[in-house]
Protein backbone atom coordinates (compact mmCIF):
# COMPACT_ATOMS: atom_id res chain seq x y z
CA UNK A 1 0.00 0.00 0.00
CA UNK A 2 1.48 3.32 -1.06
CA UNK A 3 1.45 6.38 1.10
CA UNK A 4 -0.54 9.42 0.19
CA UNK A 5 0.78 11.93 -2.35
CA UNK A 6 2.68 14.79 -0.75
CA UNK A 7 2.01 18.42 -1.41
CA UNK A 8 3.33 21.27 0.63
CA UNK A 9 0.54 23.64 -0.07
CA UNK A 10 -2.60 21.76 0.83
CA UNK A 11 -4.86 24.80 0.82
CA UNK A 12 -7.88 24.50 -1.43
CA UNK A 13 -11.61 25.19 -1.59
CA UNK A 14 -14.65 23.25 -0.42
CA UNK A 15 -15.75 22.94 -4.05
CA UNK A 16 -12.41 21.38 -5.00
CA UNK A 17 -12.65 18.87 -2.14
CA UNK A 18 -16.17 17.89 -3.16
CA UNK A 19 -15.13 17.51 -6.81
CA UNK A 20 -12.83 14.70 -5.65
CA UNK A 21 -15.75 12.77 -4.14
CA UNK A 22 -17.16 10.30 -6.68
CA UNK A 23 -20.48 8.45 -6.74
CA UNK A 24 -20.39 5.36 -4.55
CA UNK A 25 -17.49 6.41 -2.32
CA UNK A 26 -17.33 5.75 1.41
CA UNK A 27 -17.06 9.05 3.28
CA UNK A 28 -16.35 9.36 7.00
CA UNK A 29 -17.55 12.51 8.73
CA UNK A 30 -15.96 13.54 12.03
CA UNK A 31 -17.60 15.15 15.03
CA UNK A 32 -20.32 13.72 17.27
CA UNK A 33 -24.07 14.31 16.75
CA UNK A 34 -24.61 18.09 16.87
CA UNK A 35 -20.96 18.78 17.72
CA UNK A 36 -17.89 19.65 15.62
CA UNK A 37 -19.32 18.66 12.25
CA UNK A 38 -17.57 19.86 9.06
CA UNK A 39 -20.80 21.48 7.89
CA UNK A 40 -19.28 23.82 5.30
CA UNK A 41 -17.94 20.73 3.51
CA UNK A 42 -21.22 18.88 4.01
CA UNK A 43 -23.20 21.81 2.56
CA UNK A 44 -20.91 21.84 -0.46
CA UNK A 45 -21.60 18.13 -0.86
CA UNK A 46 -25.35 18.87 -0.68
CA UNK A 47 -24.92 21.36 -3.55
CA UNK A 48 -23.03 18.82 -5.70
CA UNK A 49 -24.45 16.12 -8.04
CA UNK A 50 -22.67 13.30 -6.12
CA UNK A 51 -24.83 10.33 -5.10
CA UNK A 52 -24.83 6.74 -3.77
CA UNK A 53 -22.45 7.54 -0.92
CA UNK A 54 -21.80 5.33 2.06
CA UNK A 55 -21.62 7.67 5.06
CA UNK A 56 -19.79 6.64 8.24
CA UNK A 57 -20.48 8.84 11.25
CA UNK A 58 -21.47 9.50 14.80
CA UNK A 59 -24.28 11.20 12.98
CA UNK A 60 -25.98 14.53 13.43
CA UNK A 61 -27.36 17.00 10.88
CA UNK A 62 -24.67 15.87 8.43
CA UNK A 63 -26.34 12.47 8.05
CA UNK A 64 -29.89 13.86 8.14
CA UNK A 65 -29.20 16.45 5.46
CA UNK A 66 -27.35 14.05 3.15
CA UNK A 67 -30.26 11.59 3.47
CA UNK A 68 -32.78 14.36 2.79
CA UNK A 69 -30.82 15.38 -0.32
CA UNK A 70 -30.81 11.83 -1.69
CA UNK A 71 -27.02 11.46 -1.58
CA UNK A 72 -26.88 8.28 0.43
CA UNK A 73 -26.91 4.57 -0.39
CA UNK A 74 -25.86 3.37 3.05
CA UNK A 75 -25.24 4.77 6.52
CA UNK A 76 -22.87 3.16 9.02
CA UNK A 77 -23.62 4.80 12.37
CA UNK A 78 -23.31 4.64 16.12
CA UNK A 79 -26.27 7.03 16.39
CA UNK A 80 -27.87 9.90 14.47
CA UNK A 81 -28.91 12.54 16.98
CA UNK A 82 -29.15 16.27 17.67
CA UNK A 83 -28.89 15.71 21.47
CA UNK A 84 -31.79 17.90 22.63
CA UNK A 85 -33.70 16.47 19.66
CA UNK A 86 -32.73 12.88 20.48
CA UNK A 87 -33.49 11.38 17.04
CA UNK A 88 -32.41 13.32 13.94
CA UNK A 89 -35.69 14.23 12.17
CA UNK A 90 -34.65 13.40 8.59
CA UNK A 91 -32.92 10.21 9.71
CA UNK A 92 -36.15 9.12 11.39
CA UNK A 93 -38.13 9.98 8.28
CA UNK A 94 -35.72 8.11 5.99
CA UNK A 95 -35.64 5.02 8.25
CA UNK A 96 -39.42 4.83 8.42
CA UNK A 97 -39.67 5.24 4.63
CA UNK A 98 -37.02 2.53 4.06
CA UNK A 99 -35.06 2.34 0.83
CA UNK A 100 -31.49 2.79 2.02
CA UNK A 101 -29.08 0.43 3.72
CA UNK A 102 -27.95 0.79 7.29
CA UNK A 103 -25.34 -0.78 9.50
CA UNK A 104 -26.39 0.06 13.05
CA UNK A 105 -23.43 -0.27 15.37
CA UNK A 106 -22.87 0.05 19.06
CA UNK A 107 -21.06 3.38 19.55
CA UNK A 108 -17.90 1.60 20.65
CA UNK A 109 -17.95 -0.78 17.68
CA UNK A 110 -17.78 2.13 15.26
CA UNK A 111 -14.55 3.53 16.68
CA UNK A 112 -13.19 -0.02 16.85
CA UNK A 113 -13.84 -0.51 13.12
CA UNK A 114 -12.13 2.81 12.37
CA UNK A 115 -9.16 1.76 14.51
CA UNK A 116 -8.91 -1.54 12.63
CA UNK A 117 -8.83 0.37 9.33
CA UNK A 118 -6.31 2.88 10.69
CA UNK A 119 -4.00 0.09 11.84
CA UNK A 120 -4.43 -1.67 8.49
CA UNK A 121 -5.96 -4.77 10.06
CA UNK A 122 -8.93 -6.73 8.64
CA UNK A 123 -10.78 -6.72 11.98
CA UNK A 124 -10.39 -6.25 15.72
CA UNK A 125 -11.96 -8.61 18.25
CA UNK A 126 -14.50 -7.43 20.80
CA UNK A 127 -17.22 -8.78 23.06
CA UNK A 128 -19.45 -5.87 22.12
CA UNK A 129 -22.48 -6.83 20.05
CA UNK A 130 -22.58 -10.45 21.20
CA UNK A 131 -25.96 -11.50 22.57
CA UNK A 132 -27.81 -8.67 20.82
CA UNK A 133 -29.63 -8.03 17.55
CA UNK A 134 -26.82 -5.70 16.47
CA UNK A 135 -24.87 -8.91 15.85
CA UNK A 136 -27.72 -10.42 13.82
CA UNK A 137 -28.72 -7.28 11.89
CA UNK A 138 -25.11 -6.50 10.99
CA UNK A 139 -24.41 -10.12 9.90
CA UNK A 140 -21.21 -10.12 11.93
CA UNK A 141 -18.90 -13.09 12.22
CA UNK A 142 -16.98 -14.37 15.22
CA UNK A 143 -13.34 -15.21 15.83
CA UNK A 144 -11.98 -17.68 18.38
CA UNK A 145 -8.96 -16.90 20.50
CA UNK A 146 -6.10 -19.25 19.49
CA UNK A 147 -4.81 -19.20 23.08
CA UNK A 148 -5.83 -21.42 25.98
CA UNK A 149 -8.88 -19.32 26.84
CA UNK A 150 -10.51 -20.17 23.47
CA UNK A 151 -12.88 -17.23 23.83
CA UNK A 152 -15.33 -16.58 21.00
CA UNK A 153 -15.53 -12.87 20.12
CA UNK A 154 -17.15 -10.68 17.52
CA UNK A 155 -14.73 -9.81 14.71
CA UNK A 156 -15.39 -6.12 14.08
CA UNK A 157 -14.47 -5.55 10.43
CA UNK A 158 -12.31 -2.59 9.51
CA UNK A 159 -14.22 0.43 8.18
CA UNK A 160 -11.84 1.87 5.58
CA UNK A 161 -12.82 5.29 4.23
CA UNK A 162 -12.21 6.75 0.77
CA UNK A 163 -12.26 10.19 2.32
CA UNK A 164 -12.73 11.71 5.76
CA UNK A 165 -14.17 15.20 6.28
CA UNK A 166 -13.19 16.93 9.53
CA UNK A 167 -13.51 20.39 11.03
CA UNK A 168 -10.84 21.83 13.36
CA UNK A 169 -9.94 25.21 14.80
CA UNK A 170 -6.61 25.80 13.08
CA UNK A 171 -4.63 24.44 10.18
CA UNK A 172 -1.57 25.58 8.31
CA UNK A 173 -0.71 25.38 4.62
CA UNK A 174 1.09 22.04 4.94
CA UNK A 175 -1.63 20.34 6.97
CA UNK A 176 -0.64 20.76 10.59
CA UNK A 177 -3.87 21.05 12.52
CA UNK A 178 -4.98 22.02 16.01
CA UNK A 179 -8.29 20.81 17.39
CA UNK A 180 -9.17 22.72 20.57
CA UNK A 181 -12.11 22.18 22.90
CA UNK A 182 -12.80 19.67 25.66
CA UNK A 183 -13.43 16.65 23.41
CA UNK A 184 -12.36 15.79 19.88
CA UNK A 185 -14.35 12.53 19.81
CA UNK A 186 -12.99 10.11 17.18
CA UNK A 187 -11.70 12.60 14.59
CA UNK A 188 -8.20 11.17 14.94
CA UNK A 189 -9.41 7.72 13.91
CA UNK A 190 -11.54 8.99 11.03
CA UNK A 191 -8.36 10.69 9.75
CA UNK A 192 -6.23 7.56 10.05
CA UNK A 193 -8.90 5.24 8.60
CA UNK A 194 -9.16 7.30 5.38
CA UNK A 195 -7.21 7.19 2.12
CA UNK A 196 -7.57 10.94 1.86
CA UNK A 197 -8.53 13.59 4.42
CA UNK A 198 -10.03 17.03 3.93
CA UNK A 199 -9.87 19.31 6.93
CA UNK A 200 -11.81 22.54 7.16
CA UNK A 201 -10.59 25.01 9.75
CA UNK A 202 -11.86 28.09 11.48
CA UNK A 203 -8.50 29.68 10.71
CA UNK A 204 -5.71 28.81 8.27
CA UNK A 205 -2.22 30.14 8.99
CA UNK A 206 1.06 29.99 7.08
CA UNK A 207 2.98 28.05 9.67
CA UNK A 208 1.59 26.57 12.86
CA UNK A 209 5.03 26.61 14.51
CA UNK A 210 5.12 30.36 14.08
CA UNK A 211 1.48 31.07 14.89
CA UNK A 212 0.47 28.77 17.77
CA UNK A 213 3.42 26.73 19.09
CA UNK A 214 2.02 26.84 22.64
CA UNK A 215 -1.03 24.74 21.68
CA UNK A 216 0.89 21.89 20.06
CA UNK A 217 -0.91 19.23 22.13
CA UNK A 218 -4.03 20.10 20.14
CA UNK A 219 -2.36 18.48 17.11
CA UNK A 220 -4.45 15.32 17.48
CA UNK A 221 -3.20 13.74 14.24
CA UNK A 222 -0.10 14.34 12.17
CA UNK A 223 0.05 16.20 8.86
CA UNK A 224 0.70 13.05 6.82
CA UNK A 225 -2.99 12.32 7.41
CA UNK A 226 -4.11 15.63 5.94
CA UNK A 227 -4.30 16.14 2.16
CA UNK A 228 -6.62 19.16 1.83
CA UNK A 229 -7.01 22.27 3.96
CA UNK A 230 -10.03 24.51 3.53
CA UNK A 231 -10.52 27.77 5.41
CA UNK A 232 -14.10 27.75 6.73
CA UNK A 233 -14.84 30.24 9.50
CA UNK A 234 -17.96 29.16 11.43
CA UNK A 235 -17.75 26.00 9.33
CA UNK A 236 -19.33 23.80 12.00
CA UNK A 237 -22.56 25.80 12.23
CA UNK A 238 -25.27 24.78 13.22
CA UNK A 239 -23.22 22.31 15.27
CA UNK A 240 -21.06 23.36 18.22
CA UNK A 241 -17.35 24.13 18.05
CA UNK A 242 -16.17 24.75 21.60
CA UNK A 243 -14.53 26.89 22.80
CA UNK A 244 -15.33 29.09 19.75
CA UNK A 245 -19.14 28.87 19.55
CA UNK A 246 -22.06 26.74 20.64
CA UNK A 247 -24.68 24.92 18.62
CA UNK A 248 -27.67 26.76 17.18
CA UNK A 249 -30.74 25.11 18.69
CA UNK A 250 -33.06 27.56 16.97
CA UNK A 251 -31.57 26.56 13.61
CA UNK A 252 -31.88 22.85 14.48
CA UNK A 253 -35.55 23.29 15.38
CA UNK A 254 -36.31 25.19 12.18
CA UNK A 255 -34.48 22.56 10.13
CA UNK A 256 -36.17 19.70 11.99
CA UNK A 257 -39.60 21.22 11.42
CA UNK A 258 -39.10 21.08 7.64
CA UNK A 259 -38.98 17.27 7.83
CA UNK A 260 -42.70 17.32 8.56
CA UNK A 261 -43.61 19.71 5.74
CA UNK A 262 -44.51 18.88 2.15
CA UNK A 263 -41.55 19.97 0.02
CA UNK A 264 -39.79 21.00 3.22
CA UNK A 265 -36.33 19.86 2.23
CA UNK A 266 -36.38 21.46 -1.25
CA UNK A 267 -37.39 24.74 0.34
CA UNK A 268 -34.72 24.47 3.04
CA UNK A 269 -32.10 23.62 0.45
CA UNK A 270 -33.02 26.54 -1.79
CA UNK A 271 -33.68 29.19 0.80
CA UNK A 272 -31.45 28.32 3.74
CA UNK A 273 -28.49 26.33 2.42
CA UNK A 274 -28.55 28.29 -0.84
CA UNK A 275 -25.77 28.68 -3.40
CA UNK A 276 -22.83 29.42 -1.08
CA UNK A 277 -21.67 29.94 2.49
CA UNK A 278 -22.10 33.72 2.36
CA UNK A 279 -25.80 33.20 1.60
CA UNK A 280 -26.07 30.54 4.31
CA UNK A 281 -24.47 32.65 7.03
CA UNK A 282 -26.64 35.64 6.10
CA UNK A 283 -29.73 33.41 6.53
CA UNK A 284 -28.42 32.44 9.98
CA UNK A 285 -28.21 36.03 11.17
CA UNK A 286 -24.70 36.80 9.98
CA UNK A 287 -21.22 35.82 11.06
CA UNK A 288 -21.21 38.04 14.12
CA UNK A 289 -24.35 36.48 15.60
CA UNK A 290 -23.21 32.93 14.79
CA UNK A 291 -19.79 33.50 16.37
CA UNK A 292 -21.52 34.53 19.61
CA UNK A 293 -23.75 31.44 19.99
CA UNK A 294 -23.36 30.37 23.64
CA UNK A 295 -21.70 27.05 24.46
CA UNK A 296 -24.22 24.34 25.33
CA UNK A 297 -24.78 23.27 28.94
CA UNK A 298 -24.98 19.51 29.52
CA UNK B 1 -43.03 7.70 61.46
CA UNK B 2 -43.66 10.93 59.62
CA UNK B 3 -41.88 11.76 56.41
CA UNK B 4 -41.73 15.18 54.80
CA UNK B 5 -44.03 15.96 51.90
CA UNK B 6 -42.43 14.89 48.66
CA UNK B 7 -43.34 14.22 45.07
CA UNK B 8 -43.23 10.83 43.37
CA UNK B 9 -40.36 12.19 41.27
CA UNK B 10 -38.38 12.90 44.44
CA UNK B 11 -39.11 9.43 45.79
CA UNK B 12 -37.85 7.98 42.50
CA UNK B 13 -34.68 10.08 42.66
CA UNK B 14 -33.95 8.56 46.07
CA UNK B 15 -34.71 5.06 44.73
CA UNK B 16 -32.37 5.72 41.79
CA UNK B 17 -29.63 6.87 44.15
CA UNK B 18 -29.88 3.57 46.03
CA UNK B 19 -28.90 1.56 42.94
CA UNK B 20 -25.40 3.10 43.20
CA UNK B 21 -24.82 2.24 46.86
CA UNK B 22 -21.53 0.45 47.43
CA UNK B 23 -20.52 0.41 43.77
CA UNK B 24 -17.00 1.68 44.51
CA UNK B 25 -14.80 3.82 42.29
CA UNK B 26 -16.74 3.67 39.04
CA UNK B 27 -18.44 6.19 36.78
CA UNK B 28 -22.10 6.68 37.74
CA UNK B 29 -24.10 7.65 34.66
CA UNK B 30 -27.78 8.49 34.93
CA UNK B 31 -29.40 9.23 31.57
CA UNK B 32 -32.30 11.68 31.93
CA UNK B 33 -33.13 14.06 34.79
CA UNK B 34 -34.34 11.58 37.44
CA UNK B 35 -31.54 9.00 36.96
CA UNK B 36 -28.94 11.78 36.79
CA UNK B 37 -30.27 13.39 39.97
CA UNK B 38 -30.23 9.94 41.57
CA UNK B 39 -26.57 9.39 40.69
CA UNK B 40 -25.66 12.87 41.95
CA UNK B 41 -27.60 12.31 45.19
CA UNK B 42 -25.76 9.01 45.70
CA UNK B 43 -22.37 10.72 45.34
CA UNK B 44 -23.27 13.59 47.66
CA UNK B 45 -24.80 11.41 50.37
CA UNK B 46 -23.89 7.74 50.75
CA UNK B 47 -21.28 6.98 48.05
CA UNK B 48 -18.77 9.84 47.59
CA UNK B 49 -16.29 7.45 45.97
CA UNK B 50 -18.42 7.40 42.80
CA UNK B 51 -17.01 9.15 39.75
CA UNK B 52 -19.19 11.41 37.63
CA UNK B 53 -18.92 13.67 34.61
CA UNK B 54 -20.34 17.12 33.99
CA UNK B 55 -22.16 15.60 30.99
CA UNK B 56 -19.51 16.91 28.61
CA UNK B 57 -15.90 15.83 29.12
CA UNK B 58 -14.81 16.45 32.69
CA UNK B 59 -14.94 14.41 35.88
CA UNK B 60 -16.33 16.46 38.76
CA UNK B 61 -16.31 15.86 42.51
CA UNK B 62 -19.21 18.27 43.06
CA UNK B 63 -22.04 16.96 40.84
CA UNK B 64 -23.29 19.71 38.54
CA UNK B 65 -26.90 20.88 38.84
CA UNK B 66 -29.20 20.06 35.93
CA UNK B 67 -30.70 22.70 33.66
CA UNK B 68 -29.36 26.15 32.76
CA UNK B 69 -26.23 27.23 34.62
CA UNK B 70 -23.00 29.03 33.85
CA UNK B 71 -20.85 27.09 31.39
CA UNK B 72 -17.77 27.53 33.55
CA UNK B 73 -19.44 26.75 36.89
CA UNK B 74 -18.30 23.11 36.91
CA UNK B 75 -14.94 22.38 38.48
CA UNK B 76 -13.00 19.72 36.58
CA UNK B 77 -11.17 17.26 38.82
CA UNK B 78 -10.43 14.81 36.03
CA UNK B 79 -10.85 14.27 32.33
CA UNK B 80 -13.10 11.71 30.66
CA UNK B 81 -13.95 12.81 27.13
CA UNK B 82 -15.89 10.56 24.76
CA UNK B 83 -12.61 10.08 22.89
CA UNK B 84 -11.50 7.78 25.70
CA UNK B 85 -14.84 6.73 27.16
CA UNK B 86 -14.77 3.17 25.84
CA UNK B 87 -11.17 2.51 26.92
CA UNK B 88 -11.54 4.13 30.33
CA UNK B 89 -15.06 3.54 31.52
CA UNK B 90 -17.10 1.16 29.42
CA UNK B 91 -14.91 -1.69 28.18
CA UNK B 92 -12.98 -1.79 31.48
CA UNK B 93 -16.20 -2.32 33.42
CA UNK B 94 -15.80 0.85 35.48
CA UNK B 95 -19.29 2.22 35.04
CA UNK B 96 -22.88 1.80 36.14
CA UNK B 97 -25.43 3.22 33.70
CA UNK B 98 -29.05 3.87 34.66
CA UNK B 99 -31.05 4.00 31.45
CA UNK B 100 -34.63 4.14 30.14
CA UNK B 101 -35.30 1.73 27.28
CA UNK B 102 -38.57 1.56 25.34
CA UNK B 103 -39.08 -2.14 26.10
CA UNK B 104 -37.80 -4.66 28.68
CA UNK B 105 -38.47 -8.40 28.64
CA UNK B 106 -38.36 -11.08 31.35
CA UNK B 107 -34.68 -11.73 30.59
CA UNK B 108 -33.77 -8.08 31.22
CA UNK B 109 -33.11 -7.56 27.53
CA UNK B 110 -33.80 -3.95 26.52
CA UNK B 111 -34.89 -2.41 23.23
CA UNK B 112 -33.90 1.12 22.30
CA UNK B 113 -33.82 0.65 18.53
CA UNK B 114 -37.28 0.57 16.95
CA UNK B 115 -40.82 -0.77 17.35
CA UNK B 116 -43.13 -2.24 14.71
CA UNK B 117 -42.26 -3.18 11.15
CA UNK B 118 -38.86 -4.67 10.49
CA UNK B 119 -35.29 -3.54 11.11
CA UNK B 120 -35.04 -2.72 7.38
CA UNK B 121 -38.19 -0.58 7.50
CA UNK B 122 -39.23 0.16 11.08
CA UNK B 123 -42.70 1.49 11.79
CA UNK B 124 -41.28 3.73 14.52
CA UNK B 125 -37.56 4.37 14.54
CA UNK B 126 -36.28 5.02 18.06
CA UNK B 127 -32.72 5.92 19.05
CA UNK B 128 -30.97 2.78 17.81
CA UNK B 129 -28.87 0.48 19.96
CA UNK B 130 -26.50 3.37 20.86
CA UNK B 131 -24.10 2.12 23.56
CA UNK B 132 -26.36 -0.62 24.94
CA UNK B 133 -24.53 -3.68 23.53
CA UNK B 134 -21.17 -2.56 24.93
CA UNK B 135 -22.58 -1.25 28.20
CA UNK B 136 -24.38 -4.46 29.05
CA UNK B 137 -21.62 -6.92 28.17
CA UNK B 138 -19.01 -4.89 30.06
CA UNK B 139 -20.45 -3.10 33.09
CA UNK B 140 -23.29 -2.74 35.59
CA UNK B 141 -26.65 -1.47 34.34
CA UNK B 142 -29.96 -0.53 35.93
CA UNK B 143 -33.19 0.78 34.43
CA UNK B 144 -35.57 3.62 35.16
CA UNK B 145 -39.15 3.41 33.86
CA UNK B 146 -41.45 6.33 34.77
CA UNK B 147 -44.53 4.70 33.17
CA UNK B 148 -44.69 1.06 34.24
CA UNK B 149 -46.91 -0.72 31.70
CA UNK B 150 -47.22 -3.79 29.49
CA UNK B 151 -46.09 -1.69 26.55
CA UNK B 152 -42.69 -1.48 28.22
CA UNK B 153 -42.57 -4.74 30.20
CA UNK B 154 -43.50 -6.87 27.21
CA UNK B 155 -44.92 -10.40 27.18
CA UNK B 156 -42.51 -12.00 24.71
CA UNK B 157 -39.02 -10.99 23.72
CA UNK B 158 -38.38 -7.30 22.99
CA UNK B 159 -38.75 -6.27 19.31
CA UNK B 160 -35.03 -5.69 18.88
CA UNK B 161 -32.50 -6.84 21.47
CA UNK B 162 -30.31 -3.76 22.00
CA UNK B 163 -28.70 -5.00 25.20
CA UNK B 164 -27.49 -8.27 26.65
CA UNK B 165 -29.75 -9.83 29.24
CA UNK B 166 -30.05 -13.28 30.79
CA UNK B 167 -31.73 -15.07 27.86
CA UNK B 168 -30.01 -18.47 27.55
CA UNK B 169 -31.02 -18.69 23.87
CA UNK B 170 -28.92 -15.58 23.15
CA UNK B 171 -25.80 -16.84 24.90
CA UNK B 172 -23.38 -17.69 22.12
CA UNK B 173 -21.33 -20.78 23.13
CA UNK B 174 -17.71 -19.91 23.93
CA UNK B 175 -18.36 -16.19 24.38
CA UNK B 176 -17.68 -14.44 27.67
CA UNK B 177 -20.80 -13.04 29.30
CA UNK B 178 -19.32 -13.00 32.82
CA UNK B 179 -19.52 -9.20 33.16
CA UNK B 180 -23.24 -8.97 32.45
CA UNK B 181 -24.60 -7.44 35.66
CA UNK B 182 -28.15 -6.08 35.67
CA UNK B 183 -29.00 -4.65 39.09
CA UNK B 184 -32.29 -2.79 39.57
CA UNK B 185 -35.39 -1.56 37.77
CA UNK B 186 -36.91 1.54 39.35
CA UNK B 187 -40.43 2.34 38.11
CA UNK B 188 -43.23 4.69 39.10
CA UNK B 189 -44.82 1.75 40.95
CA UNK B 190 -42.03 -0.30 42.50
CA UNK B 191 -38.39 -1.33 42.65
CA UNK B 192 -37.33 -4.68 41.16
CA UNK B 193 -34.06 -6.57 40.91
CA UNK B 194 -32.72 -9.65 39.12
CA UNK B 195 -32.39 -11.74 42.27
CA UNK B 196 -34.66 -14.66 41.32
CA UNK B 197 -33.53 -18.07 40.02
CA UNK B 198 -31.54 -17.63 36.77
CA UNK B 199 -31.70 -13.85 37.35
CA UNK B 200 -35.49 -13.75 37.16
CA UNK B 201 -36.98 -10.33 37.86
CA UNK B 202 -38.24 -9.93 41.42
CA UNK B 203 -40.19 -7.14 43.10
CA UNK B 204 -38.24 -5.85 46.11
CA UNK B 205 -40.35 -2.90 47.27
CA UNK B 206 -43.64 -1.20 46.43
CA UNK B 207 -44.09 2.55 46.50
CA UNK B 208 -46.57 3.99 49.00
CA UNK B 209 -50.08 2.48 48.59
CA UNK B 210 -49.19 0.57 45.40
CA UNK B 211 -50.46 -3.02 45.40
CA UNK B 212 -48.72 -6.04 43.98
CA UNK B 213 -51.78 -6.71 41.81
CA UNK B 214 -51.39 -3.29 40.27
CA UNK B 215 -47.76 -4.02 39.40
CA UNK B 216 -48.64 -7.44 37.98
CA UNK B 217 -51.45 -5.91 35.91
CA UNK B 218 -48.94 -3.52 34.36
CA UNK B 219 -46.31 -6.17 33.60
CA UNK B 220 -46.34 -8.54 30.63
CA UNK B 221 -44.45 -11.34 32.36
CA UNK B 222 -44.46 -13.12 35.70
CA UNK B 223 -42.81 -11.35 38.62
CA UNK B 224 -41.30 -13.09 41.60
CA UNK B 225 -42.10 -11.99 45.12
CA UNK B 226 -40.49 -13.35 48.27
CA UNK B 227 -42.23 -12.71 51.61
CA UNK B 228 -43.79 -9.43 52.61
CA UNK B 229 -42.77 -6.51 50.47
CA UNK B 230 -41.49 -3.38 52.17
CA UNK B 231 -42.59 0.10 51.13
CA UNK B 232 -39.99 2.00 49.12
CA UNK B 233 -38.03 4.36 51.33
CA UNK B 234 -39.39 7.93 51.27
CA UNK B 235 -36.98 10.86 50.97
CA UNK B 236 -35.59 12.45 54.11
CA UNK B 237 -35.40 16.22 54.70
CA UNK B 238 -31.67 16.05 54.02
CA UNK B 239 -32.18 14.22 50.70
CA UNK B 240 -34.88 16.68 49.62
CA UNK B 241 -32.57 19.59 50.33
CA UNK B 242 -29.78 18.05 48.23
CA UNK B 243 -32.22 17.32 45.39
CA UNK B 244 -33.50 20.92 45.44
CA UNK B 245 -29.95 22.20 45.15
CA UNK B 246 -29.14 19.81 42.26
CA UNK B 247 -32.31 20.80 40.40
CA UNK B 248 -32.74 24.54 40.98
CA UNK B 249 -35.18 24.91 38.06
CA UNK B 250 -37.46 22.12 39.35
CA UNK B 251 -37.16 20.09 36.16
CA UNK B 252 -38.09 17.04 38.26
CA UNK B 253 -41.65 18.37 38.52
CA UNK B 254 -42.09 18.05 34.75
CA UNK B 255 -41.07 14.41 34.31
CA UNK B 256 -44.17 12.55 35.50
CA UNK B 257 -47.61 13.68 34.35
CA UNK B 258 -49.24 16.06 36.86
CA UNK B 259 -46.25 15.68 39.23
CA UNK B 260 -48.12 13.42 41.70
CA UNK B 261 -47.18 13.22 45.39
CA UNK B 262 -45.03 10.35 46.62
CA UNK B 263 -47.67 9.43 49.19
CA UNK B 264 -50.79 8.38 47.37
CA UNK B 265 -53.06 7.94 50.41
Amino acid sequence: MGFRPVTFDKRTTAADVVSRIKDGMTIGIGGWGPRRKPMTLVRELLRSPVKDLTIVAYGGPDVGMLLAAGKVKKVIYGFVSLDAIPLEPYFRKAREAGGFEVLELDEGMLQWGLKAAALRLPFLPTRVGLGTDVFVQGKFKTVTSPYDDGEVMLAMPAIPLDMALLHVHRADRIGNIQALGPDTYYDEWFAKAAKEVAVSAEEVVERMDHAYPEDVKANIFERCFVQHVVEAPLGAHPTSMPPSYGWDMKAFKAYGATAGEEGGWAKYMAETIGPDEAHYLAQMGGADAVSKLPLPIF
Amino acid sequence: MTTPDHSLAELLIVACSEVYRGNGEIVATGIGPIPRLGASLAKITHSPELMMTDGEAFLVEDPVPIGPRDYDSRKPAGYLPFSRYFDSAVWTGRRHALVSPIQIDRFGQMNLSYVGGTFEKPKVQMLGARGFPGNTIHHINSMFIPNHSKRIFVEGEVTSVSSVGYNPARRLPGANFSSVDLRFIVTNLCVMDFGGPDHAIRVVSLHDSVTLDEVREATGFELLVEGDLPTTQAPTEEQLAVIAKLDPHNIRATIIKDNPPGRRG
